[in-house]
Parts: structure tokens; sequence; C-alpha cells
């Protein structure tokens, strides 16, 4: 994958992470996800469209996600809390718009965020975009970044295209 | 002074609230998407909107639009994860009196509240 779709989402779940919830992020090398080997118990995702297309998925165990959710809002959620998918679902829109500032000489528009709960969950990949996995260390516990992107130079009038789908 | 907060997330609406609390701003109504801020804004006049841009049923911008065609005064400040220059520009046309980027600070979403309410009295 294209290096100039990786650096903007290390540097925006840095800026998410320290702004709304004051704590650093210690990012790992990023690796290629091998199909149906990654799974999650929280996934929040948000489909990418325009000249820039395919989706970014915040993938947390769901204590982790739980911490990460009740530091966001400032109260106790839990995952069956009507207000937990609302802040996962919001924690990614923030990280996936401030990514998408950094897509130089792109014009690129984001979907709202859905969020899957359910442990053992996949999210998978399509085979012209794979994901690459972007391991998060922060004080509240680990979580990744997995991004799916592919460039299209000449973008289709309307092209909204999903390549995430839970299975 | 009434503020109506226009944001699909629950989370960044009490977000807003309490920031707005410690401003000492305690009459705030809510709206989850533009159709329902609309709807608000038919009930009751407020004193300044805040007002995300990608909602479900109608978006922000939209629905500023709308609202300009019959109120070019109250204050809109949007409050989003659109970042790029272009996105800004749409806004300020649009007619916003100011921008702030998700992710925020309290201390950045006081200072721009600060600020447009100062022109508001200002330009009064």
């Amino acid at each position: 994958m294209d290096v100039r779709f990786i650096n903007p989402f290390i540097l925006a779940i840095n800026n998410v992470f320290e702004t709304m919830l004051n704590t650093k992020v210690k990012v790992g090398k990023p690796l290629l996800k091998k199909a149906d080997r990654l799974t999650a118990e929280v996934s929040g995702i948000i489909g990418l469209s325009g000249d820039v297309q395919g989706c970014v998925v915040l993938s947390f165990p769901d204590e982790v996600a739980c911490r990460i959710a009740s530091a966001f809002a400032g109260e106790e959620l839990a995952l069956d809390s009507p207000d937990f998918p609302d802040a996962i679902g919001e924690l990614t829109n923030m990280v996936a718009g401030n990514a998408k500032k950094d897509f130089t000489g792109c014009e690129t528009s984001i979907s709202l965020p859905s969020v899957i709960i359910g442990p053992g969950h996949i999210v998978s990949q399509s085979k012209t975009s794979p994901f690459l996995v972007i391991p998060c260390e922060t004080s509240l516990g680990r979580i990744n970044v997995e991004v799916a992107l592919i460039p299209v130079k000449k973008p289709a009038s309307k092209a909204t295209r999903s390549v995430a789908g839970a299975v | 002074m009434k503020i109506l907060l226009v944001d699909d997330s629950r989370t960044i609406r009490n977000i807003q609230k309490n920031t707005l609390k410690t401003l000492g701003y305690e009459d705030v109504v809510e709206a989850a998407d533009g159709l329902e801020a609309l709807a608000q804004l038919v009930k009751e006049p407020v004193d300044l909107m805040l007002v995300d841009w990608n909602m479900p049923n109608m978006d922000g911008i939209t629905m500023i639009k709308k609202v300009r065609e019959t109120d070019e005064d109250t204050p809109i400040i949007m409050v989003t994860t659109e970042a790029e220059k272009t996105r800004i520009l749409e806004a300020v046309k649009a007619g916003v009196n100011n921008y702030v980027v998700k992710p925020f600070s309290m201390d950045t979403l006081s200072e721009k509240i600060n600020q447009t309410m100062a022109k508001a009295v200002a330009a009064t």
C-alpha cells in the first residue's frame, strides 16, 4: 500500500488520542493483515470515497474499547450502553477525518461510522485492497488501526464503495 | 443565552455541553441532524449554533444554507472532522462565522465560542 495513505493515520491516531483522551500512542511497525487471522471484539468502521476509496477500521479488545469509550465520553460506558457505539464511532470518525486532510491533492469524502460489537468477528478485505494493520499501544490498552485504501485517479461520479464487511 | 448543538454523536454533544457549562452557558437545546435542528429553530430562536458537517438525514452545510435563507445574523460555529481548506471555504461561503476541527480541546472550543460571541456582540 502507498505510504502516502499510512503516515496520515499515524499522525491522526496520535492527534486524536492526545487531544481527546490525553494519552500518547506508541505506534508499532505496520503489517499486512493475513486473511481471517485477525479478529476483534469491537470495530469502528468508516468508508472513504472519491479520489481515495476503501475503508478504515479501529479494532479493539472489548475491555480496551470500554476503557477508551469511557475516557472519551467522560463517563463509565459498558459494551451494552446505548452510548458505547456512539463514542467508538465518533473516535473512528475523528481519526479518518483527521487523516484524510493529509491526502495531498485528493478530494475524499468519509461515510458515517458503523460499529460492530461481538467476540471474534472479522472485518474482511477486498482482494484489490488488502488491509495494512497499524498496531497502537496506549495507556488504555492496545488497539489496531486497519487501513485498506486505493487511489482512484478519475473518481466515478457519486462513487461510494465499501470494501469491508463483517463476517 | 440559548445555544443549539447539532451533532449526530451524543458523546460530542455532551462534551460540548460540558464546555459550555464551564463558560457559564447552561441553556442548551440539542438536535441529532439538520432536519431536527431546523424543526427546533421553528419552535424557538437561539443565540448561537454549533453544527457538525457529516450527519444523517440532512448534513450541516445544507442546514446552514437553509438557515441563512432567512437568518443572516445568528452566529454559527461549524465543529467537524472536515479539515481541508476547500471544506472550510465551502463552510464560510455557506455562512458559518467560525470553524473548529475535531479533535478539539476544551480550550480551543472555549476560545472559538468566546471569539464568535464577542464579534456578534460588537456587530449589534
